[in-house]
């Protein structure tokens, strides 16, 4: 640290060292090379990086990293209040919606969920194989005694799914016809994306305790909106401009050409963003079991944290079986639509 | 004929319903500033050229009449889009106006401009630009859809059309199990749907087959004749304008090269331009016995009688080829001229334009 100490000894900046210094308690480097009775990095040569630690070291008035976190912790904690008095009565409804969702879920007998969960796959999907697929691997699930920990999963997806249609399908019209506000939420939108899906946690958990389901709700929601809005923007933005030229030309208002053109024919496109956000909100699921999301993703964290092999494998086989199911249903939805504008 | 079908024009037949005068476009992040070089008789090469503007229409003067077809031509890139979607401001001028009725249709409100698009203007596209999404019947009701009319009575009146352009049988079709020439008799059906008095069509049976292409126009005659719409017309194809024009109009580079009767167009073309388009044009079959008869001269010894709006073609068949006979020209049974066969002859072949 010699050639620090020179430095600022240099530059004048010896007082203003001294006089500012912040002292606190000392980092574990300190203290470990303190009991190894050697005075930190007394080389005579040596040339440390000028990072934040080591010219503390030299200059008692520069703050350390650990200040620095610190400061931005307590940064966050001041604001907190202030997030929290906006966030809170927006989000309750969402903890609502997910406790009510996995309580109604978890409470209907199994004899007549399953029936109806296969019944409903077969509205959506019209496909004999995928209704069979689905029939089969909740009665296995069932067997091995893992229904109700998957019907928490599948609940909570529910619930985030409708949400990310309900407010990503509207962002994604409002997106495509703004080129403004494309230009301003597409770099949002990439971050969403690209970043590790553990990051999102962070500001969550303080901002939120760990006991409410909203946290890890917002965090799904979050991840998965993403390819809905952007394909609800692509698919209008794809939709071909003769027809809605004609629409023009035929004097449709603004809303009859969103409803009967750009929607219905968008639709495919925004079907397909709805499946990626299924499969993302699962991915977030599992995730989430950390910040006390219930469902099979616990059972896989169980089998990380204490090594019970069988137990986190059989919850994976389980994952994978609904992401199976879902991407199937979602996707032979998808088909029918397609067909059904004729442009298969 | 029921009530329906009779479209009432403001203007009266034969006089102009639609008047573009000095019409201007210029495409560009600045068109306004744009306007004193093009006034000042700048070019459209020029004006890409230096300030990266493109001008789409310059100076553009036409009166369109009511009951009219009137066909505008020129080749790619020569601005019949551009001009065709100023009259139901799809694109705004930069300069100039464009009239309807009397109105300068850039000074309307949002809501009247909608209620002339649903009330006085229909569109044929030429890639048809039906919804894929919907049956046949239900595209060609769109127009009154839109126009808040109950789906049974506007599909009622859909099915008539369909019935009329010969579709009758495809109502619950989907659009991408017609052919080409079928999609674009919905697009037909649908313009007619909207019992719009005009009707605007821009390169509508470009995509066609020659032969679907001939009975479309066929078809655009047949219902003309009885239905007296005012169409405006885009083609590229000169035989196509020919057929159909009352007033034609060339377009070359965004300016009018010529405009007028047909006929006239084509004995007597102004530039080398309109030379070009016409050089090539099978005369016989688009000239008439009235554009090229003389005087009646009732002293000459004639071969027979022919129409005045008689093809040259058929004229010549009733010669059998010989071309030192002359003949009577009559219109509704009066004679009105003298064909002789050898300036019959001379009007096959084009005549360099005087000077050029
Ligand atoms: N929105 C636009 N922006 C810029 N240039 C345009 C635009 N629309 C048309 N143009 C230009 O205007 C000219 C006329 O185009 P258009 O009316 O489509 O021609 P046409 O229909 O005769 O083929 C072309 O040079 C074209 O590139
Ligand atoms: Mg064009």
């Amino acid at each position: 640290m010699a050639f620090y100490d020179r430095a600022f000894d240099a530059l004048g900046l010896r007082e203003w060292c001294d006089g500012g210094a912040t002292g606190g308690p000392m980092t574990m480097a300190e203290l470990l090379a303190r009991s190894r009775g050697e005075a930190a990095g007394d080389a005579p040569f040596s040339l440390p990086f000028p990072s934040l630690d080591n010219l503390h070291d030299a200059c008692g008035a520069i703050p350390r990293t650990r200040d620095f976190t610190a400061a931005i912790e307590d940064g966050f904690l001041a604001a907190k209040d202030a997030i929290k008095v906006v966030l809170d009565p927006l989000t309750q409804p969402l903890s609502w919606a997910l406790d009510g969702a996995l309580e109604l879920f978890t409470w209907i007998p199994w004899w007549i969920l399953i029936p109806l969960l296969v019944l409903a796959t077969w509205g959506a999907s019209k496909s004999r194989g995928v209704t069979l697929f689905v029939a089969l691997s909740f009665l296995f699930l069932g067997f091995v005694d893992h229904l109700d920990v998957a019907i928490q999963t599948l609940a909570i997806i529910f619930v985030c799914t409708t949400l990310c249609v309900l407010l990503g399908v509207p962002v994604g019209i409002a997106m495509s016809k703004r080129r403004g506000l494309r230009g301003s939420l597409t770099p949002v939108l990439d971050l969403l994306q690209t970043l590790p899906t553990f990051v999102y946690l962070i500001p969550l958990i303080f901002l939120f305790s760990v006991t409410e389901s909203k946290l890890y709700g917002i965090a799904i929601i979050l991840y998965a909106i993403v390819p809905v809005i952007r394909l609800t923007d692509l698919g209008i933005r794809l939709v071909d401009p003769a027809v809605t030229e004609a629409a023009d030309a035929f004097g449709m208002t603004p809303g009859q050409k969103l409803w009967k053109v750009e929607l219905p024919l968008a639709l495919p496109n925004i079907m397909a963003g709805i499946n990626q956000t299924i499969m993302m909100s699962l991915a977030m699921v599992v995730i989430a079991s950390l910040v006390s999301a219930p469902g099979l993703g616990v059972l896989v964290l169980r089998g990380i944290r204490n090594l019970e092999l069988g137990v986190g494998l059989l919850a994976g086989v389980g994952i994978v079986l609904l992401a199976v199911m879902l991407d199937r249903a979602s996707k032979a939805a998808l088909e029918r639509v397609d067909r059904s504008e004729g442009n298969a | 004929m029921n009530a329906m079908t009779e479209t009432v024009p403001h203007a009266r037949e034969g006089e102009t319903l639609i008047r573009v005068k000095g019409l201007y476009k210029i495409f560009g992040d600045d068109p306004e500033a744009m306007m004193g070089h093009v006034r000042a008789g700048m070019g459209k090469d020029e004006l890409q050229e230096r300030y990266g503007h493109v001008l789409g229409l310059q100076d553009i003067d036409i009166d369109m009449k009511a009951g009219e077809i009137t066909v505008v031509m020129g080749l790619s890139g020569s601005g019949k889009s551009t001009l065709i979607r100023h009259l139901n401001l799809l694109v705004e001028p930069t300069a100039g106006v464009v009239e309807v009725d009397g109105t300068d249709v850039t000074t309307l409100s949002v809501e009247e401009l909608r209620r002339m698009r649903r009330e006085r203007m229909s569109m044929v596209f030429q890639k048809f630009a039906l919804l894929p999404h919907r049956t046949v019947v239900q595209n060609a009701a769109m127009p009154l859809e839109v126009q808040g009319v109950p789906v049974a009575e506007r599909e009622a009146e859909a099915r008539r059309w369909l019935d009329r352009v010969g579709l009758g049988g495809y109502a619950e079709s989907w659009p991408n199990q017609l052919s080409g020439g079928q999609q674009q008799r919905v697009g037909i059906a649908r313009a007619l749907t909207s019992n719009a008095d005009i009707m605007l069509m821009d390169e509508a049976f470009s995509a066609l087959d020659p032969l679907i292409r001939t009975d479309m126009q066929d078809l655009l005659l047949e219902l003309q004749a009885e239905l007296h719409k005012t169409i405006v017309f885009i083609t590229h194809d000169l035989d196509e304008a020919l057929k159909l024009a009352d007033h034609l109009v060339i377009l070359n580079d965004g300016a009018i090269a010529q405009q007028g009767e047909p006929q006239e167009i084509l004995l007597n073309p102004a530039d080398s331009y309109v030379e070009d388009f016409v050089r090539d044009i099978n005369r016989a079959r688009v000239l008439r016995v009235a554009s090229v008869m003389d005087p009646h001269d009732p002293a000459l010894a004639v071969a027979g009688t022919v129409e005045a709006s008689e093809r040259l073609e058929a004229v010549i068949a009733k010669a059998g080829g010989d071309t030192s006979l002359a003949f009577q020209v009559e219109e509704e049974g009066r004679p009105v001229g003298t064909l002789h066969m050898r300036d019959l002859v001379r009007a096959l072949v084009p005549r360099e334009p005087e000077g050029g």
